[in-house]
């Protein structure tokens, strides 16, 4: 039988999408969301649709102190956590605010840790486990345009990557996802090159791949690789001349 | 985000900023946005109706609710594709009640243009098996109507193209059905007196339509292939289906690869496919069993087959027109065939009766027809809409692009009732689309 799948930011679109592929590969799944009455529509869908269990789930990943209350509710744990809770508004208004600022560092960075630490201590435990963590290629350089939601996408990609350090004798796996640019609600405001830009569908796909797979990091969509290793490579003299 | 929209007739093709929406509470603010927009499905009506300088598309919005497989009853939002519903719902023994043409449209599209079937004469258009529905006002209230709670709104609703507020959620019955396969019958008509006298004939037919060629003149003038259907009971189907009686069909789609010319569509090819199109058929008469699939929805499986009319796009022009108004079915047809204008695939049907407040169907003959886009042809159409007129029809909305406000105002006979309710459920136009603009069911004044 398939472990089930905590997915903890269920709401956001690729979110949504992830909870469609693993209830189509019959995967049961806890959904964690702020409003989780919002996904009463997404959870008959997902039942009539593919007949598999899907339970709801009050959660807020900013609401640090009521973490382990919340993994300490599941009966029955998932075997697969994914973490997708993510904030991203427009940097320039970002940094004038403090509280969007820490906001934004909560949803993205500390928030997810803390949760992730939570859920890793029980999964080292069981010797069994899964975790992924959508991170972003905006982590993988600071620049200019949006260097509050890239420093904590790049705290969350450090923290990742140490976890699997971490848990590799445990035999607990983790993943790291690093999308570019998705046609998601939090890049709506954005013009994004239509070839560049992935659909939630086709970043739920490849999530499930990697986990299928056990891949250590993914890019969606290959190239974003490259571009972020020329990006990366950059002399930091000239990149910080740069527009970008 | 600001994109390039056009309906599948690609005529005609406007930017638009489209927003999308997964939750109710999301579209609810939306709606007190102060441009006016219209609601968007999956752009497959043809014309101009879904078409506005804002849109919001409702693709995201398409969870299903609830499927009470015993009464076959079904409830899904509003962005949910028919395509999505089959599947979901034939291989619990169920079907939907009526369908158009393509299965890729969304529930939404299909209760804003009261769509209708090849069943139309047995069960009438989509509205008459809607049970209830949520619209969303201009103010954000939530409405739920059926034909008892709030019924001028859900009349007003049902193929009122989306100006009453936005569709949110649907409820509607489904059809039981013992298998997923059609009986199919078709039968050659030498001419238009030929077709309707077998369409009077087998009138007791769940299904009927007629592909009927618009070029031929003379003795073959009006020569069609009748095609007849019923749903497929258990021991009708071959033993080779037996074991899965409600299998689903395969999903294999080509993909039209890029727009032809329009130099390529005149009219010797067209006549040359038509005499084609009639002479595959060698036997009067043709009985088989067929999956779902071809027999609904022959063009799906040819991904953007509206590129074979070249880049400028073509109008699909239908009308209906009153039993008693034969004549004036042959002096259209004429006019067609005079022109020598006319496509591919002319379909004929006879509808059975229904009155509804602003609903396309009414019993009589309706016409189909693809012309492609070319410099002479909209005072050519005028003309046919002053026959139209004339023989006291009227043209389908979800597939016009051009028709003069006029011609709507004298041709819908509750068209004052309809824009009464607009104007109470929607009374800044809020909710606008360059159709009703153009034929002034609405004042949006800031759209172009």
């Amino acid at each position: 039988m398939n472990p089930s799948v905590l997915i903890l930011g269920a709401s956001s679109d690729i979110g949504m999408a992830l909870a469609e592929k693993f209830a189509q590969n019959g995967y049961p799944l806890v959904l964690a969301a702020r409003n989780s009455q919002r996904l009463a529509p997404l959870q008959s869908d997902l039942e009539i649709k593919y007949g598999t269990g899907c339970a709801i789930l009050e959660f807020d990943i900013t609401h640090t102190d009521t973490h382990q209350a919340t993994w300490d509710s599941l009966r029955e744990k998932p075997g697969i956590t994914i973490c997708v809770a993510g904030y991203m508004k427009d940097n320039e208004q970002v940094i004038k605010d403090t509280a969007e600022t820490l906001k934004t560092i909560a949803t993205n960075f500390t928030g997810p840790v803390a949760m992730l630490n939570i859920i890793a201590a029980d999964y080292a435990k069981n010797g069994k486990g899964i975790i992924a963590g959508i991170s972003s290629v905006a982590g993988l350089r600071g620049r200019q345009s949006n260097y509050i939601y890239g420093s904590a996408k790049a705290g969350l990609t450090a923290y990742l990557s140490g976890l699997r350090n971490r848990m590799y004798p445990h035999q607990v796996h983790v993943l790291t996802v690093l999308p570019g640019f998705m046609d998601t609600k939090m890049t709506a405001h954005l013009k994004l090159p239509k070839l560049l830009t992935a659909q939630p569908a086709a970043v739920a796909d490849a999530i499930y791949r990697g986990i299928q797979k056990k891949k250590n990091i993914i890019y969606i969509k290959w190239f974003w690789k490259w571009i972020m290793f020329i990006i990366r490579h950059i002399p930091e003299s000239i990149f910080k001349k740069k527009k970008l | 985000m600001k994109k390039q929209i056009a309906n599948w007739g690609n005529y005609p093709r406007i930017e638009s900023d489209e927003q999308t929406f997964s939750f109710t509470e999301e579209l609810q603010t939306y709606v007190k946005k102060k441009e006016p927009f219209i609601a968007r499905g999956y752009g497959r009506c043809y014309g101009d109706a879904s078409l506005a300088p804002n849109t919001i598309s409702t693709l995201r919005y398409n969870k299903v609710l609830s499927f009470d497989t015993e009464k076959g009853i079904f409830e899904c939002q509003s962005g949910l594709t028919l395509d999505k519903i089959l599947t979901i719902i034939v291989p619990k023994g169920w079907f939907l009640p009526v369908t158009p043409g393509t299965k890729f449209i969304t529930i939404g599209g299909a209760v804003a243009s009261d769509v209708h079937g090849k069943n139309h004469h047995v069960d009438g258009s989509f509205s008459a098996h809607v049970i209830d529905m949520d619209v969303i006002g201009t103010d954000g209230t939530l409405y739920t109507c059926s034909p008892t709670q709030h019924s001028d709104l859900f009349w007003a609703t049902c193929g009122g193209m989306g100006l009453t507020g936005v569709i949110s959620r649907i409820k509607f019955d489904l059809k039981k059905i013992e298998t997923s396969y059609i009986k199919q019958k078709q039968l050659k008509a030498k001419n238009l007196e030929d077709i309707l006298r077998l369409f009077e004939e087998n009138s007791h037919y769940t299904y009927s339509v007629a592909w009927i060629d618009c070029l031929k003149k003379g003795k073959g003038f009006g020569r069609s292939i009748l095609i007849l259907g019923e749903h497929a009971k258990k021991e009708e189907i071959p033993a080779k289906y037996q074991g899965n009686p409600l299998k689903l069909p395969p999903q294999k789609q080509i993909l039209f690869p890029f727009n032809l010319p329009s130099f390529v569509l005149n009219k010797l090819t067209v006549k040359a496919f038509n005499f084609l199109y009639y002479g595959k058929n060698l036997k009067r008469e043709i009985n088989n069993v067929v999956s779902y699939e071809p027999f609904f929805y022959p063009l799906d499986a040819i991904q953007l087959w509206n590129r074979g009319y070249g880049k400028k796009g073509f109008i699909q022009y239908q009308f209906v027109l009153p039993l008693e108004s034969k004549a004036g079915l042959i002096e259209i047809l004429h006019r067609i065939s005079d022109k020598g204008i006319g496509s591919f695939l002319a379909v004929l049907k006879v509808f059975g009766r229904q009155d509804d407040l602003i609903s396309f169907p009414r019993e009589g003959y309706t016409l189909a027809l693809d012309i492609p886009v070319r410099n002479g042809l909209f005072p050519f159409l005028d003309e046919l809409d002053a026959l139209v007129l004339k023989y006291g029809g009227r043209l389908y909305l979800s597939k016009d692009a051009r028709m003069k406000p006029e011609i709507l105002e004298n041709s819908y006979p509750h068209l004052s009732a309809f824009k009464e309710i607009i104007s109470k459920y929607n009374p800044q136009s809020a909710f606008s689309s360059l159709q009703s603009e153009r034929l002034h069911i609405t004042s949006g004044k800031s759209l172009i």
